[in-house]
């Protein structure tokens, strides 16, 4: 096949990046070669529009053990443990493929982790689907529950916290991401350095098929009216290979046979090798003969691009052939000795004796492009004018049982109960929490991980969007009792090429980056998808933010239910009715306007520490951090999971009612504390400068807004779960 | 006491259970399917997951694993055979117990606490044991047990259901039973109660930080039983 400009656009690439491709080799690419630039330079693996901003995250910290860069993030969490974890994309496949493209990226995320050495210990996700009443989102929705489940209960990793949201601005990009946490001993950690020359370079689990070619470029591309045609693009899962795999990595892992090791995730064998190359300054060369092929008459440039799925790519030590090769045969897997490393510094591939590929590896990394798009800045909107006389007419009652049944507030137990979300048997708290909780396996510690986003807010002002998910996944953390540690981040935005699109990203960006600053908990990891778009509608601007921290004892961690009637109950962080972007003025007054609420990270940041010490001091019976629908929501929740009720106690400070039960005011909590205890907690507040109001008290069967407003815990529970049962079965 | 615990490819309870035996006192060893001989057992557990993929049907591939032919002399001689979860769908696989487990109901992946009732106490699972109505978490994708006519007579006629799907009270009813199974069944034994099926997972309840702790009492009472 003839390479030309036209061909290398076919591929993706712009005309001045096939130009440079041309003066970096210093001729013209053949077809392996062009493909496998293709696959490193598209967004998806070279970050080239937002590396330039990436840079500028905080990515170290006294317990971050690894960074960004690797295949995960790892931070330290004493003892001589250590918890690998990241969150990754998926969005684009499981639009086209939604059970394949879910579940390929719960496999995906799972060998980023064991890649490093770590047993996989939870898994989360955050989903986003279309508007409930678009033709194709209850199909999207359950393919995609189906493929997350199917893929990891068969693995047997507990999935044990996420978030489903949904918005029109997904009616034709869905987004999937999926995190996983693994844990390691801190000295038996993996990385894909290669070092060493004429070490063999070993190929083992599946065998390489025709799926996937071209994914990720088809990532790297926004949807059109040929959606369809993308099918052969999304690869297809094996879990049960994937949980072979893990088991026969982990025993080689506890030798030393291994100097590197890397899976074949997005452009599979491309990538993998050349990425080992790279980090090591070294070169490869593998012979494409030796590759395990699943398809007859394979070609160098399908078997470069395949990205079949559960495969994985190791440097050895030489002379442990053996021991490695015994450990795959008996769990069954492919094992193949392709290539070695060299001082070539070079990628050189080679197929029925002829060199197919020779290509130096800083012209596919150090020299890929990189752009520093244009972008445009997100003014301040306005703030909304909002007629009070209104409310008069309003009922608390009717607003609530609205409100809770909303699509992106109702329970979702319709979707983790599909999840196996209690195998390993160190599930402390279970999806439908503030925070997901395992135990770390035979000691006192546990582990939280919360997935957060808010579309909303980021797509109204970026900057205090980002800001905000950061912050709230800080309070889910800090609401089950556990430190804070650090972040991974999967950044959702629509196309880097429209300036808006870009601003968006480099806003949440800059205001993420703030967030986690200030408040210590770094980034270590991430991804980025951009291209959420279809012709040219992009999403609303979507980062996620998976964070995670540490319970010391996992018999304090704190829950969100209830748990004695008499208890108080106080909201601390100051409440001042704040409706701009709240689901109260978009759902109840149709008002989508106006900036979303500030974030004093000052407050944050105190507001959460000082709660950590009252449960450090076991004052706090039950915790809920105030979000999305204000106090109202946040306290209906607490009763539902406790089955007890809650009496109101009007405010001692001038404030319209909606604007206190509705307001999404930020940095606020929710604690259950006994009698007893309420001088000595109250106390701790006053001393740390925390701002605090009496909320009510708990009661045994119904929520007591008002003299007038009264709703039976029942009732609570039928607005809350009954809408995502209904509505998938209609 | 001595247990084994097989592991099969794809088994993903296997460390679970062995730390549930362990906890209660059993002296257990992990024995690998492609293993011939059981090591000496008091009790031999086949443990869920998802032994091989699942692929064919849930439990078959695993039932002829060389193994099972040790599992199955040492079930034909007696000795005490425990399946949870896709360990009960190899039993059924494999003929030590009679029926199959088709896919659930509505078709979903159910994982979530349940209570089920014992039905018949005659036998060193259930002897002695201070409770009726256990909970228990279920979490199985084909737990909807089934069986021809004439086996489900045999089976009432012997008493060879363990375990009903039940409510708190020990209620049987539609209700309360989460798969869609023949006459609620969540376990059963065979003729002479040596051998044991059942989808819940008592090791998943062995904890009060976990779903619960009626687990414990099934292993405390299933120790003492064997002892």
């Amino acid at each position: 096949m003839i390479v030309n400009e036209q061909l290398a656009i076919d591929h993706g690439l712009k005309k001045d990046e096939y130009k440079k491709i041309c003066d970096l080799l210093k001729r013209v690419p053949n077809i392996t070669e062009l493909g496998i630039f293709s696959a490193m330079w598209n967004e998806h693996c070279s970050y080239k529009s937002s590396r330039f901003h990436l840079k500028n995250l905080p990515t170290k910290g006294k317990n971050v053990i690894q960074g960004p860069g690797e295949n995960a993030g790892v931070v330290d969490i004493g003892d001589g443990d250590a918890i690998v974890f990241k969150i990754e994309s998926h969005n684009h496949p499981s639009f086209i493929e939604p059970y394949q493209g879910a579940a390929t990226g719960v496999g995906g995320i799972m060998r980023d982790v064991f890649t490093m050495g770590a047993r996989p210990i939870a898994n989360l996700n955050s989903i986003h689907f279309g508007s409930p009443q678009h033709k194709k989102t209850k199909n999207l929705l359950r393919g995609v529950v189906h493929g997350i489940g199917g893929y990891g209960n068969c693995m047997g990793v507990p999935t044990i916290a996420g978030q489903t949201s949904f918005d029109e601005s997904y009616n034709g990009n869905i987004l999937v991401n999926a995190m996983t946490l693994g844990l390691v001993k801190k000295g038996k950690i993996f990385y894909s350095k290669a070092a060493g020359l004429n070490k063999p370079v070993i190929y083992v689990g599946s065998k390489t098929g025709r799926d996937g070619i071209h994914g990720a470029s088809m990532a790297s591309a926004s949807f059109d009216d040929k959606i369809e045609e993308k099918k052969p693009t999304v690869q297809v899962g094996d879990p049960f290979t994937e949980k072979l795999l893990l088991e026969a990595c982990l025993e080689l892992m506890a030798g030393d046979s291994i100097i590197a090791i890397q899976d074949m995730g997005a452009a599979g064998l491309t990538s993998s090798s050349i990425e080992m190359a790279s980090k090591g300054n070294l070169g490869i060369e593998i012979n494409l003969n030796k590759v395990p092929c699943r398809e007859a008459n394979m070609t160098p440039y399908e078997i470069m691009l395949s990205e079949s799925q559960e495969r994985m790519l190791i440097v050895l030590e030489s002379g442990k052939e053996e021991i490695a090769k015994k450990i795959f045969d008996k769990w069954n897997l492919d094992f193949a000795i392709i290539g070695k490393t060299t001082k070539s510094k070079k990628i050189e591939l080679y197929f029925d004796k002829e060199k197919v590929a020779d290509i130096p590896v800083d012209t596919l990394v150090e020299n890929s492009p990189m752009y520093d798009r244009k972008w445009k800045k997100t003014k301040l909107p306005k703030r909304i004018k909002i007629n009070k006389e209104l409310f008069k007419t309003l009922k608390v009652k009717n607003i609530l049982n609205k409100i809770l049944s909303n699509p992106n507030i109702c329970s979702k137990e319709w979707i983790w109960q599909q999840y196996d979300h209690t195998v390993m048997g160190d599930t402390i708290q279970k999806p439908g929490g503030d925070a997901g909780v395992v135990r770390v396996h035979a000691t006192n510690k546990a582990v939280a991980a919360s997935v957060d986003s808010s579309a909303i807010y980021c797509w109204a002002h970026p900057l205090s969007g980002g800001k905000q998910i950061v912050c709230e996944s800080w309070r889910n953390l800090i609401s089950v009792g556990a430190k804070p540690i650090a972040i991974t981040n999967c950044l959702n935005f629509g196309s880097p090429e429209n300036e808006e699109n870009m601003g968006e990203f480099v806003e949440c960006v800059q205001g993420l980056g703030e967030a986690s600053a200030y408040l210590e908990f770094p980034v270590v990891s991430g991804n980025v998808s951009f291209y959420n778009q279809t012709k040219d509608i992009g999403i609303k601007p979507t980062p996620a933010i998976g964070g995670i921290g540490l319970i010391k004892d996992y018999k304090n961690m704190v829950t969100m239910d209830l748990k004695e009637t008499d208890n108080i109950l106080l909201v601390v962080g100051k409440t001042e009715g704040y409706l701009d972007q709240s689901l109260f003025a978009r759902d109840i007054l149709n008002e989508k306007n106006g900036p979303p609420p500030e974030i004093n990270l000052f407050n944050e940041k105190n507001n959460g520490e000082t709660i950590l010490k009252l449960i450090d001091k076991k004052f706090i019976k039950s915790a809920h951090d105030v979000s999305l629908g204000g106090i109202i929501i946040a306290l209906s929740k607490m009763c539902i999971k406790g089955k007890k009720g809650v009496t109101l106690k009007k405010p001692n400070y001038l404030i319209n009612q909606i604007e206190y039960l509705f307001g999404e005011d930020q940095g606020r909590y929710i604690v259950e504390i006994s009698k007893v205890d309420l001088k000595s907690a109250t106390k701790i507040l006053q001393d740390n400068s925390v701002h605090f109001d009496e909320l009510g008290s708990v009661n045994d069967n119904n929520l007591i807004i008002d003299d007038k407003t009264k709703v039976s815990i029942d009732d609570l529970i039928k607005s809350h779960t009954n809408w995502l049962p209904n509505y998938m079965d209609n | 006491m001595h247990s084994s615990v097989i592991t099969f490819p794809g088994s993903n309870c296997d460390r679970d259970m062995d730390v549930a035996l362990k906890k209660f006192g059993f002296k257990n060893k992990m024995v690998w399917h492609d293993d011939v001989e059981l090591p000496k057992s008091d009790l031999v557990v086949l443990p869920g997951g998802f032994s091989y993929g699942d692929y064919l049907r849930c439990g078959s591939m695993a039932s002829k694993s060389k193994i099972m032919k040790s599992v199955l002399n040492f079930a034909q001689g007696g000795g005490k055979v425990m399946g949870i979860c896709n360990g009960f769908q190899i039993l059924v696989e494999s003929g030590l117990l009679p029926g199959v487990l088709l896919r659930n109901k509505y078709l979903e992946f159910i994982c979530k606490n349940v209570f089920v009732k014992a039905n018949n106490k005659d036998n060193s699972y259930f002897k002695d044991d201070k409770k009726d109505v256990y909970e228990f978490h279920i979490a199985h994708n084909e737990g909807n047990y089934f069986c021809s006519n004439e086996q489900i007579r045999e089976i009432n006629d012997n008493s060879q259901i363990a375990l009903f799907y039940s409510d708190e009270n020990g209620i049987v009813n539609e209700q309360s039973n989460p798969n869609g199974s023949l006459q609620n069944i969540a376990g059963i034994f065979n003729k002479q109660k040596n051998v044991l099926g059942m989808m819940p997972h008592p090791e998943r309840m062995i904890d009060p930080a976990l779903s619960g702790e009626d687990g414990s009492i099934f292993f405390e009472n299933l120790i003492n039983n064997l002892k």
